[in-house]
């Protein structure tokens, strides 16, 4: 199986990817709960590596394992088995070289935006000045579009914006990968691609290898270098892996217009069907 | 943002929106779809109230008839036709040596009510007076290092009222300062939670008068060569012990039960214990801290009473004991009146929590 992967992804993008260099190495990762009535394995077998600067989104049916798999990358979920490493190094633990944007907002609600990304800030740029930490958050939350709102409690702003904080919250801190587990699952489709739109123009800049977590089929071909899609658990690994040729930056109009969109959109459902 | 506060907003913060009515009654701002509203927001709690005073009134009556009756009756029987007679005009007459001794009417308690106002006054002003006299006295005392002589008169009841208020907030901190940093431990550290919860849920249900006599234990030993009055530290001390418990069960819970989320957060981005606790954990269990301090309070008012009573401590629990003693013909509706006064104090404490509450914690709590 990982050599397939290997295989594809060096052919990938006719070769003009950026870098091969291998960012996130996912081996014979397993994920086990051991349960009254034995074990029961929802990760097996899985294997997935993710190059430098590298968006890669993965899409399965609910409850095969993708939030499992993103949480044991950011550290916070035990490894039953396999290992997984950042630029060649074994993850212990959480850590801000990993930075999450979760489903939920998940913002300190009596936090002001601001303080919200400062809490991040703060903690990885420790030796910065104060007026250095406060302009770099205050750049990304302008960036999400929120320079209005640098000292509106979290608790006052919508759902669309919290998670435009947390955009701003995750990039600020310079992470080596993103992980992102369905972050737009509980907007509004509108809201949804505002969202996407500002995430991608972001990333863009910054160029930080990306893990999404989506149960979008467009939005998973939109953003996405590679889909990744997880065949349904238990017992659930990479079923298939799909590369996105089209050129960045992108805009939905032309990704929507591209003749090649509905040959992956249908590849994507035609997996999920079956 | 500054935001203007008006007296409507104020009102609404402490959770008596209802006056709010009332203003608008007479600004004649009221709205025809308002009008039910109004009815059910203000006319019927007074409609309440004068049923529930006449009632009462009704009920003091019959009361004072039945006591009546049967001292009429006790005179017949041991003293004769003209012992009853005499009896029954000396009742009738409203002469003090043969009152009945029953429930007091709404008007005597109004009446004691006001004789206690009268009584503060005599008070104060014979207090004013000793002051003014004794200052320069007191002045020379103090110059030669001796004590100043301090006015030992009887306190009023309005004194026996800021006594009291005085011993229920510094056991209202006692608890504070010793349930939440003892609560926050509990909540961060399974371990600790472990070795503490057996000692909460066994002193949790302990009533007051033996956590009273607990302290008095304590607290008389380690007094022994003070020469001052205990009473005051032994009071407030057991009602704090007493009223912690509510405090160190909710903040326990609220820091054991922060959102999983802001926990993650703050795993991803490393941050240290301190930080954890004063950046995350905290802010996010202040609503059930505050929950805790405001049943801490109104238990704390609840039991002072009880308490203060056993101390011989100064305040309204006394002022009930001696004149529940005292058998004065006044006594009863005195009572009464401190009844009312303890309900009404204990009511603004809880309004003034809410306040607080409101005021710090980020989730908005609507009163009930």
């Amino acid at each position: 199986m990982s050599t397939f992967i290997t295989d594809t992804a060096k052919t990938a993008h006719n070769g003009i990817f950026p870098s091969n260099e291998v960012m996130l190495d996912l081996k014979d990762l397993k994920k086990v709960y051991p349960t009254p009535k034995g074990d029961y394995v929802v990760l097996e077998h899985l294997n997935l590596q993710i190059r430098k600067e590298e968006f890669v989104t993965i899409i399965g049916h609910s409850g095969c394992g993708k939030t499992t798999m993103l949480s044991m990358i950011a550290g916070l979920n035990p490894i039953s088995g396999g290992n997984i490493s950042v630029l060649g190094k074994h993850i212990k633990g959480p850590g801000p070289d990993r930075g999450v944007i979760f489903q939920a907002p998940s913002l300190m609600p009596w936090m002001t935006a601001l303080q919200n990304v400062m809490l991040g800030v703060n903690q990885v740029f420790p030796h910065a000045t104060k007026g250095q930490r406060n302009d770099i958050a205050k750049y990304y939350l302008q960036k999400v579009g929120l320079e209005d709102a640098f000292n509106k409690r979290a608790s006052d702003l919508s759902q669309g914006m919290q998670q435009r904080v947390g955009i701003a919250r995750a990039f600020a801190i310079k992470p080596k990968v993103l992980l992102l587990d369905e972050p737009f699952g509980m907007l509004d489709s509108l809201t949804r691609g505002e969202l996407q739109d500002i995430l991608i123009e972001i990333w863009n800049k910054e160029k930080i290898t990306a893990v999404m977590i989506t149960h979008d089929v467009d939005e998973a071909i939109f953003l996405a270098d590679r889909v990744v899609m997880m065949t349904s658990g238990p017992r659930a690994k990479i079923g298939d892996v799909l590369d996105i040729d089209f050129e960045r930056p992108r805009s939905r109009k032309s990704v929507l217009e591209h003749d090649d969109y509905y040959k992956y959109r249908k590849h994507l459902i035609d997996f999920l069907e079956h | 943002m500054k935001q203007s506060l008006t007296l409507g907003k104020v009102t609404k913060f402490m959770g008596l929106g209802f006056l709010s009515s009332f203003k608008d009654l007479f600004t004649g701002k009221l709205e025809k779809e308002d009008y039910k509203a109004f009815l059910r927001k203000v006319i019927v709690p007074i409609a309440s109230v004068l049923l529930f005073i006449g009632l009462w009134h009704l009920g003091a009556k019959s009361l004072y008839n039945v006591e009546a009756e049967f001292r009429i009756e006790k005179a017949l029987n041991e003293q004769g036709q003209a012992a009853a007679d005499e009896m029954a005009a000396c009742i009738a007459s409203g002469d003090i040596s043969c009152q009945p001794n029953t429930l007091p009417s709404p008007s005597q308690v109004w009446a004691s009510f006001q004789s206690l106002l009268k009584d503060h006054a005599l008070i104060s002003a014979d207090k004013a007076a000793f002051i003014e006299k004794t200052a320069a006295l007191n002045e020379k005392r103090v110059a030669e290092g001796k004590d100043a002589i301090v006015y030992t008169g009887r306190p009023s009841f309005v004194d026996q009222i800021f006594r009291s208020l005085k011993t229920v907030f510094a056991g209202f901190f006692l608890a504070l300062l010793i349930a939440v940093p003892l609560g926050i431990f509990i909540g961060l550290s399974p371990t600790l939670k472990s070795a503490f919860n057996w000692f909460i849920q066994i002193f949790k249900p302990v009533s007051p008068v033996v956590w009273y006599l607990l302290v008095f234990m304590i607290v008389k030993t380690l007094l022994i060569d003070s020469s001052e009055d205990s009473s005051f530290s032994i009071s407030f001390i057991a009602v704090g012990l007493c009223s912690m418990w509510a405090t160190l069960v909710n903040t326990s819970m609220g820091v054991s039960s922060v959102d999983k989320d802001y926990i993650n957060v703050a795993k991803v981005l490393k941050l240290g214990n301190f930080q954890k606790v004063f950046k995350v954990v905290l802010p996010s269990s202040l609503p059930l801290i505050f929950t805790g301090l405001k049943i801490t309070l109104s238990v704390a008012w609840m039991v002072l009473i009880a308490i203060e009573l056993l101390a011989q401590s100064p305040g309204l629990g006394l002022f009930v004991w001696e004149e529940f003693q005292n058998g004065a013909n006044d006594s009863n509706a005195k009572i009464i009146v401190a009844m009312f006064v303890i309900g009404i104090i204990g009511f603004l404490l809880d309004r003034l929590m809410l306040a607080i509450q409101n005021w710090v914690s980020f989730e908005k709590t609507d009163a009930i």
